[in-house]
């Protein structure tokens, strides 16, 4: 009987934050006092310089709230979590099946076909809502080779395919991505991925939209009781998070990059919002990672039927569900692990 | 039992309601909340809150710890009331609280059995009966420790315990038990190895 509730997001600098009674409270640096009841939070993200009591942390530890500590920019740092939510026995399983290269290439196979056939849908779903807008060749081109990887993955490949299919589709999605944007003009161009740093506006929010995504599996996974290091399609890499960066993969175009198109289309972000430092890199201003983190807030709590489990959710409550999925999978309840297809 | 881990009466209960239930909690280390364990939790809270005392002509005491070596079980008997035996000597009478109302299963009685037996070993005495109260409707059903219901105790404690050492969860079997059950979403019961996920992910490509 999960429930999706909301996150508390504190991007406000200098703010402290404390336990009082059942509620969380925090003080901005100005005095001002804001304060949220802990039953109708899932978790606690702070930005930036932002400070946690010790018996706030124990109180969220208890109920089974993550508090996460991120840069003011959205790098992650570090989250303390309670006790519980341990099975050594599930994750020596995802060892062992990240260790076997037939498993992996199974688990990896799965994974791409979420992100082939939902970047495609994507694509096909512009296509269909803006034909006169678009530059419809370059779109169905891209389509055609979303198609081709489609097809390719209909039966076994092995790890090294898997990842060549999911850079090919990458490639292919981003190459045509720009066209999505119908706000045209110099502000909102978009001609590639960059990242670490993001060059120009669009990559600035995708990354940051991408952290957000990354955060919220992160912690389903970690709910779940699986290690979010080790993955499957991602190569073990110290620090990095191989088994979150895999279940993004089915989430990232049609949650991520849709919310970053619409806030695009529809003015929710404007140019001014973006700030070009000396190197280059671009970063967004406190109003933008507002809108930002309320888009997300209110895309996570859309409903939509699981297309595998056929039931009513919350968007939000497709990655608890998708890690759960991948934890019965590993224990062998499931002879495959079935991505979520955005319909 | 001596070399092995000593477990849960409440285990004991899981797996007697069912067997999955008690590996997801006990193996998976899964556990979410409802309404029902909620309202359980406050139930205990409730009982283990009251004192200690003499109600009537009858001593009580609350939350009294219990264990057994020889079934590996440990676990928390709500209210023992101190009863007077035959011989005139003190006779403990286990009572268990309970939110909901009396069940066809026997998972409530066997928990509350094997509580018996824990004092059984432990004071060297025998135990005929206890009761359980149901808090809809508020009363009490007496439970008679007969050799049925004991050795059901006894075969599904051997039964659990090589379930959680063996450290497999066993597939789930959809049943009526599974509508009241708090694990279901994390369960997932109608999700057996039958449901294809090559079918679905073919599906998935082919769109």
């Amino acid at each position: 009987m999960k429930k999706l509730l909301n996150t508390l997001y504190v991007t406000s600098q200098g703010s402290y934050l404390f336990k009082d009674g059942e509620c969380v409270v925090i003080r901005l640096e100005d005095g001002s006092k804001k304060r949220f009841p802990v039953h109708v939070l899932d978790g606690v993200v702070c930005f930036g310089n932002v400070i946690c009591s010790p018996f706030l942390l124990g109180h969220c530890a208890e109920k089974g709230l993550a508090v996460s500590f991120l840069t003011e920019r959205g790098r992650y740092l570090a989250s303390v979590h309670g006790p519980q939510g341990g099975n050594v026995l599930l994750r020596r399983e995802q060892y062992r099946k990240a260790d076997d290269e037939e498993s992996s290439a199974t688990t990896a196979r799965s994974i791409v076909a979420g992100k082939v056939a939902n970047s495609r849908a994507v694509l096909r779903r512009c296509l269909r809502d803006y034909a006169e807008r678009v530059d419809a060749q370059r779109l169905q081109g891209a389509i055609g080779v979303l198609d081709g990887c489609a097809h390719r993955l209909k039966t076994p490949v092995s790890l090294d395919e898997a990842r060549g299919l999911e850079g090919l589709a990458a490639n292919t999605y981003f190459g045509v991505f720009g066209e999505l944007i119908l706000k045209k003009g110099p502000g909102f161009s978009f001609t590639g991925r960059t990242r670490r740093p993001p060059l120009d506006n669009v990559n600035c929010l995708l990354s940051f939209v991408y952290t957000l995504l990354a955060h919220d599996i992160r912690s389903a996974i970690e709910a779940v009781g699986l290690d979010p290091q080790a993955g499957f399609l991602h190569r073990d890499r110290p620090g990095r998070p191989g088994l979150a960066l895999d279940i993004m993969e089915e989430f990232r175009s049609f949650l991520a990059d849709r919310l970053v198109l619409s806030l695009i289309n529809r003015g929710e972000v404007g140019e001014k919002g973006f700030t070009v430092k000396e190197s280059g890199a671009v970063f967004m201003d406190e109003d933008t990672r507002k809108a930002v983190l309320v888009a997300w807030q209110k895309r996570k709590a859309d409903e939509v039927v699981h297309p595998f489990l056929k039931e009513r959710i919350s968007m939000g409550l497709a990655f608890h569900l998708q890690a759960r999925l991948m934890a019965r999978y590993i224990r062998g309840d499931l002879e495959g692990y079935p991505p979520f297809f955005w319909k | 039992m001596r070399d092995t881990e000593s477990l849960p009466i409440s285990a004991l209960q899981h797996y007697l309601y069912c067997p999955r239930q008690c590996a997801l909690i006990h193996v998976e280390m899964v556990w979410e909340e409802n309404l029902f364990t909620a309202e359980g939790r406050l139930l205990h809270k409730r009982v283990d809150a009251g004192e200690a005392g003499r109600r009537g002509s009858i001593d009580e005491e609350r939350s009294v710890p219990v264990r057994s070596e020889r079934l590996g079980l440990y676990g928390v008997a709500d209210v023992l009331e101190m009863r007077t035996g035959a011989s005139g000597s003190s006779i403990p009478y286990p009572v268990e609280y309970k939110r909901g109302s009396p069940k066809v299963g026997d998972w409530d009685r066997g928990q509350l059995c094997a509580q018996a037996m824990c004092l059984e070993e432990m004071l060297e005495l025998t135990i005929r009966e206890g009761a359980i109260f149901y808090g809809r409707p508020r009363r009490r059903e007496k439970v008679i420790f007969d050799d049925v219901l004991r050795e059901k105790v006894e075969v599904s404690c051997r039964a659990m315990h090589s379930l959680i050492e063996g450290g497999v969860t066993p597939p789930p079997e959809h049943g009526r038990h599974c509508k009241n059950c708090s694990l279901l979403r994390v369960c997932m019961p109608k999700l057996s190895k039958q449901r294809k996920v090559e079918k679905y992910l073919l599906q998935g490509l082919e769109q």
